[in-house]
């Protein structure tokens, strides 16, 4: 086995220096009756030319989105990176490291850490970042766990137009908690809508989450509600799940958030069929102490040279146990590392021209739509680049249709938003051509003709 | 390590100086010895009440984080802001410049309840 | 001239490197922005006062600064590829090149988690073909991926006890039971799941003693979490008496599976009454770190927890894999999609490349190397529970203690010799712990490598103390001031600083 030195002559000579005879020797604490007689039950090893064969061959199995016109978002955005990037992070120096206990001979992960976390601040408006969450979903938890704990209350408002995976995920880590989840609906723009929190006694509201842009593809006005919750005095939270989108949407930080988290796979990291992503959390001074997870920090060595070291770590639970503020340990380090390197290869204008760009497509796709007569857009709020479709018949019929030209379509709204009817949230970004819209347009404008008879 | 005589302690390696109703608090020497290099402590905002027992406060080093339980009951009428730019008095002199809290008690008595110092030092050498 | 073998820690080429922000010039180009096809398209942006003008700071630098910034720093990070990294509780192993290789594969990496099943089934089979190996391996019923770490499957396993047990009308049961010996990870998520955690004090011979449990067996039990072997790199030999009281009591028995590597093959977790574990991909299963991340922490469990499992779950209909979602008993997600389907992938490809066989001689030689180590260095260090250890073993400085030599000044020391400190001050039942684990990745000529580095570090501690004391004195820099990172935080770079 390639992966096991251990010689027949070693092993012999090595027990032999324990005064042992065999390994079982070393297994006597395990009481006997309990120990495996039989080899477990797995498929028979492979050769490395078998594995990457059959690897290969699973890997066929599956559609990569770039090999036909996709139009799936929802969470999860197709992006493209540039070769520098996977190179850098592929340099199995930052791959094959661990957490960086011992700064010393870990500065290289510590210092693009700290890289990382300043560009999620200028990204993001905030003053503080943390170093990885696991994911959107995970981060947008521990964001209304944060404003729980900040304000002493119990009560956090969500908006019903929070990516429904996410909602899950934060009901799955409150529902044993003092916690209270309400929503808030959302109005003909597709924008939340504040005025039921109106009625009710801020005292009582620790925070309120808006996803922006929504699960229905619209920007919110985040603006005119941050300046709304801070008169209230109530915690604003933003969740971005396309991270994209912050390069060219005016700032969070800016518009009164004290929390901006969400998922920063957008930057740099391939969609993976669901992760590893990243989940970023960004929260201003006040809260920084309060904040989940690993963060690192200036310092410098004996010499008085400049260096980096996890800091703030009394937060966590290796030192405050059951009393930490998370019980985050491993993050996801080499996605946000990887993040870091994309932002640096993009720059500032290459950000902000791709996500332009991505607007324009979504303006392209919408003015095409809007000229396919039978499809409504339900909601006039600006977009960046995903958008709400009303069909007039099945959706599985439509998806079926899509399946025979070899497209991918967008994600199936009904579950979540039954009241929409035929709903489907399409996405575009800088990697769907012209022609791509153009095809899946006819395509559209062909269904509906054939289903209307 | 001395003990002012007028002092009382906790067992959670507190020290209170009693000046009429008004209770000074802060940890003590052996505790700060214990954590090393005090880096933040979490103060609590002036007029707020506290039950004996209460965490009124977090002192936290690189290694560690405890808290500290209110060894009688009061308001807090003032908190020790010099200890927010220069946490290292904590560690210089925590039983003098280092103090937390002042609070004006609410029953004096309570104080009877904690140790003396020849009391603590006893059950530092338990500790030891 | 010793070129025969010397120790791999002499000074190398070490570049210096400002943040990537010193490197930024503005109106420098790095990225080639794809092509816009819709130039005659114009488009009036809605609402301009959405947008930003700028993102100041973001740094402008050509595609080489980039490349050379990144392979500086890669340099001065110590890792797997680069020696050995006997880290306790990690399980740093080799981590395979074909699992990256396989993990880039397009069908994969660039596959969207919202395809329709008919276009996913590769990724499907994989998951659902993982499942069912850590099944085998531990032996338990049905096992979830969707945690991202191990910390996240600890939450994921107390949620679906506390679940069960509200099920069953025991609201009331909410004691964990953690021996003191636990990782601080246990406590916390066990808080995070509304449960309490209740420390239990280990007995002399570092072991979880079956009598210090007995005043929990009661009605407000709502079980024990248990890491075997545990972080003593010692076998929990009353593991399965301490489940057959817990049961007896009503409660459920949780194996924080972060020391797995001692026993695939060798005994499975479900015959010593294990309910609830999870399984750390990236230790057990050879998935890299990352310098801390991504990992992947799957939970398996017994028959009768399997209604708990977050949704989905996979199924297979004997011609295709698709997902399960009606689940009304389950305690819900964990993540926005499955999981970290990538890190899954490879800890497929390793359990592939091994089979039964090689998966039992992992734990086996991970075991052999660790009782070395732990018998070489015993006459140098202290070994404050001498038995035999499982994958790891834990000495302390309690020698070198008259030399006013700490844990922390041996491992800075062990740098010099181009080595990773194990683990230190960690199991906390353990003054000045030094926690080794060799993994089953290194051959006899590093681990003795390995051990002269440890002895002639015990001799420097006599001979010349101050040396360890200012060490290490080959990296890139000399120790760094955490009381200072930690009084004057600076968490970002800004232009004025």
């Amino acid at each position: 086995m390639q992966y096991i030195p251990l010689t027949e002559n070693e092993c012999r000579q090595m027990l032999e220096s324990l005064g042992v005879s065999s390994i079982d020797d070393l297994l006597s604490d395990i009481p006997a009756a309990k120990r495996l007689k039989q080899a477990l039950n797995l498929p028979v090893a492979m050769s490395e030319q078998n594995l990457a064969r059959f690897m290969k061959r699973l890997a066929s199995f599956d559609t990569p989105h770039d090999s036909i016109p996709c139009f799936m978002g929802a969470g999860s955005y197709r992006h493209f990176v540039p070769a520098a990037v996977r190179a850098m992070a592929a340099r199995s120096e930052f791959v094959t490291a661990y957490t960086p206990y011992q700064p010393e001979i870990s500065q290289g992960s510590l210092q693009a850490m700290f890289e990382y976390q300043t560009m999620m601040t200028q990204l993001t408006g905030m003053q503080v970042s943390n170093a990885s969450m696991y994911d959107g979903a995970m981060a947008t938890a521990e964001a209304a766990l944060l404003a729980v704990r900040a304000k002493r209350c119990q009560t956090v408002m969500v908006s019903r137009a929070l990516n429904p995976s996410y909602r899950t995920v934060l009901d799955t880590y409150t529902s044993n908690l003092d916690v209270t989840i309400t929503e808030l609906p959302v109005n003909s723009k597709g924008q939340t809508d504040l005025t039921p929190l109106l009625s009710l006694d801020a005292k009582n509201i620790a925070g309120v989450m808006i996803q922006s842009p929504n699960m229905l593809g619209v920007i919110e006005d985040l603006e005119s509600i941050g300046r709304q919750l801070k008169q209230l005095k109530i915690l604003f939270v933003v969740v971005v799940t396309e991270a994209m989108s912050l390069a060219i949407l005016k700032a969070p930080g800016h518009c009164g958030a004290d929390i901006v988290c969400g998922e920063g796979q957008s930057l740099g990291l391939p969609v993976n069929f669901g992760g590893p992503y990243l989940g970023f959390f960004t929260v201003t001074d006040e809260l920084m102490r309060r904040m989940p997870g690993r963060v690192v920090g200036l310092t410098q060595d004996t010499e008085g040279r400049c260096g980096f070291v996890n800091t703030l770590s009394t937060r966590e639970q290796h030192i405050r146990r059951d009393k930490a503020t998370s019980n985050i340990c491993t993050n996801q380090a080499l996605c946000a590392i990887t993040s870091a390197m994309y932002m640096t290869a993009m720059g500032q204008r290459g950000l902000r021209n791709v996500a332009l760009m991505n607007m324009k497509k979504a303006a392209y796709l919408k003015s095409k739509l809007e000229t396919v007569s039978g499809v409504s857009i339900p909601f006039d709020g600006p977009a960046f680049n995903e958008l709400t479709v009303v069909l007039p018949a099945s959706l599985d019929s439509f998806q079926k249709a899509l399946a025979e030209h070899g497209i991918i379509g967008g994600y199936d709204l009904r579950c979540s938003w039954p009241e929409l009817g035929q709903a489907m949230l399409l996405c575009v970004t800088e990697t769907n051509t012209r022609e791509d819209i153009d095809r899946f347009t006819v395509v559209l404008s062909e269904w509906i003709q054939e289903v209307r008879g | 390590m001395s003990l002012p005589d007028d002092y009382r302690f906790t067992r959670d390696h507190e020290w209170v100086s009693v000046d009429g109703d008004i209770a000074t608090i802060g940890i003590t020497a052996h505790a700060a010895e214990q954590l090393g290099d005090v880096v933040f402590v979490e103060l609590p905002s002036v007029g707020t009440s506290f039950e004996k027992g209460d965490v009124f406060s977090v002192v936290e080093s690189v290694k560690a984080a405890v808290d500290c339980y209110m060894p009688v009951s009061g308001e807090v009428t003032e908190i020790n802001e010099t200890l927010e730019s220069a946490y290292e008095i904590m560690n210089e002199d925590p039983q003098g410049q280092g103090w937390i809290v002042r609070i004006r008690m609410t029953d004096t008595t309570e104080i009877d309840q904690l140790m003396t110092a020849k009391a603590y030092a006893d059950y530092l050498s338990t500790v030891e | 001239m010793n070129c025969k073998d010397p120790f791999p820690g002499i000074k190398g080429l070490i570049f210096d490197e400002p943040l990537i922000f010193n490197r930024s010039e503005s109106g420098r180009n790095g990225c080639s922005v794809p092509d816009d096809d819709l130039v005659d398209f114009t488009y009036s942006i809605p609402d301009t006062f959405l947008l930003r003008d700028d993102i100041p700071g973001m740094p402008e630098v050509c595609e080489l600064d980039m490349v050379r910034h990144y392979t500086r720093l890669s340099q001065w990070n110590y890792s797997v590829d680069l020696g050995m990294y006997p880290l306790g509780s990690c399980t740093m192993k080799y981590n395979p090149k074909v699992n990256e290789e396989i993990a880039s594969l397009d069908g994969f990496a660039q596959l969207h988690p919202h395809t329709p099943i008919h276009l996913s089934q590769g990724a499907l089979q994989v998951m659902y073909d993982l499942a069912r190996y850590l099944t085998e391996i531990s032996g338990l019923s049905a096992v979830t991926l969707q945690p991202s770490a191990g910390a996240q499957g600890e939450l994921a396993g107390m949620l679906i006890i506390k679940s069960f047990h509200v099920n069953n009308g025991d609201s009331q049961r909410v004691n964990v039971l953690i021996p003191d010996s636990a990782h601080g990870t246990n406590p916390a998520s066990c808080v995070l799941a509304g449960l309490k955690a209740v420390e239990i004090k280990s007995g002399p011979d570092g072991r979880l003693d079956p009598e210090a449990i007995v005043p929990y067996l009661n009605e407000s039990l709502a079980g024990i979490m248990m890491t075997n072997p545990n972080t003593l790199g010692i076998f929990e030999t009353h593991a399965d008496k301490v489940a057959d009281m817990i049961h007896g009591a009503g409660g459920l028995v949780y194996m924080d599976g972060a020391n797995l590597n001692a026993l695939m093959g060798i005994v499975k977790p479900a015959d010593l009454g294990v309910d609830v574990q999870h399984i750390n991909l990236h230790k057990t299963f050879s998935t890299p770190h990352g310098g801390g991340g991504p990992g992947s922490g799957p939970v398996a469990v017994s028959e009768k927890l399997k209604p708990f499992l977050p949704i989905p779950i996979i199924e297979f209909d004997g011609e295709r894999y698709m997902y399960q979602w009606d689940r009304p008993l389950s305690i819900g997600r964990l993540h926005g999609f499955m999981g970290n389907f990538a890190v899954m992938l490879r800890a497929y490809a390793y359990i592939r490349a091994l089979g039964p066989d090689g998966i039992r001689s992992v734990s086996e030689a991970a075991i052999l190397n660790a009782n070395y180590i732990k018998e070489k260095l015993r006459p140098y260090y202290n070994l404050p529970y001498n038995d035999i250890c499982k994958h790891e073993c834990v000495l302390n400085d309690e020698y070198q203690a008259k030399n006013s030599i700490t844990t922390m000044d041996i491992a800075k020391r062990l740098m010099d010799y181009g080595f990773h400190p194990p683990t230190v001050y960690f199991p906390l039942i353990v003054h000045g712990a030094i926690m080794i684990e060799p993994t089953e990745s290194e051959s006899r000529r590093n681990l003795d490598q390995f051990i002269n580095a440890m002895i002639r570090i015990a001799q420097e501690a006599e001979e010349n103390p101050d040396l360890l004391k200012s060490a290490p004195h080959l990296p890139k820099l000399t120790r760094l001031d955490e009381t200072l990172a930690a009084r004057k935080l600076i968490l970002r770079w800004t232009p004025d600083a």
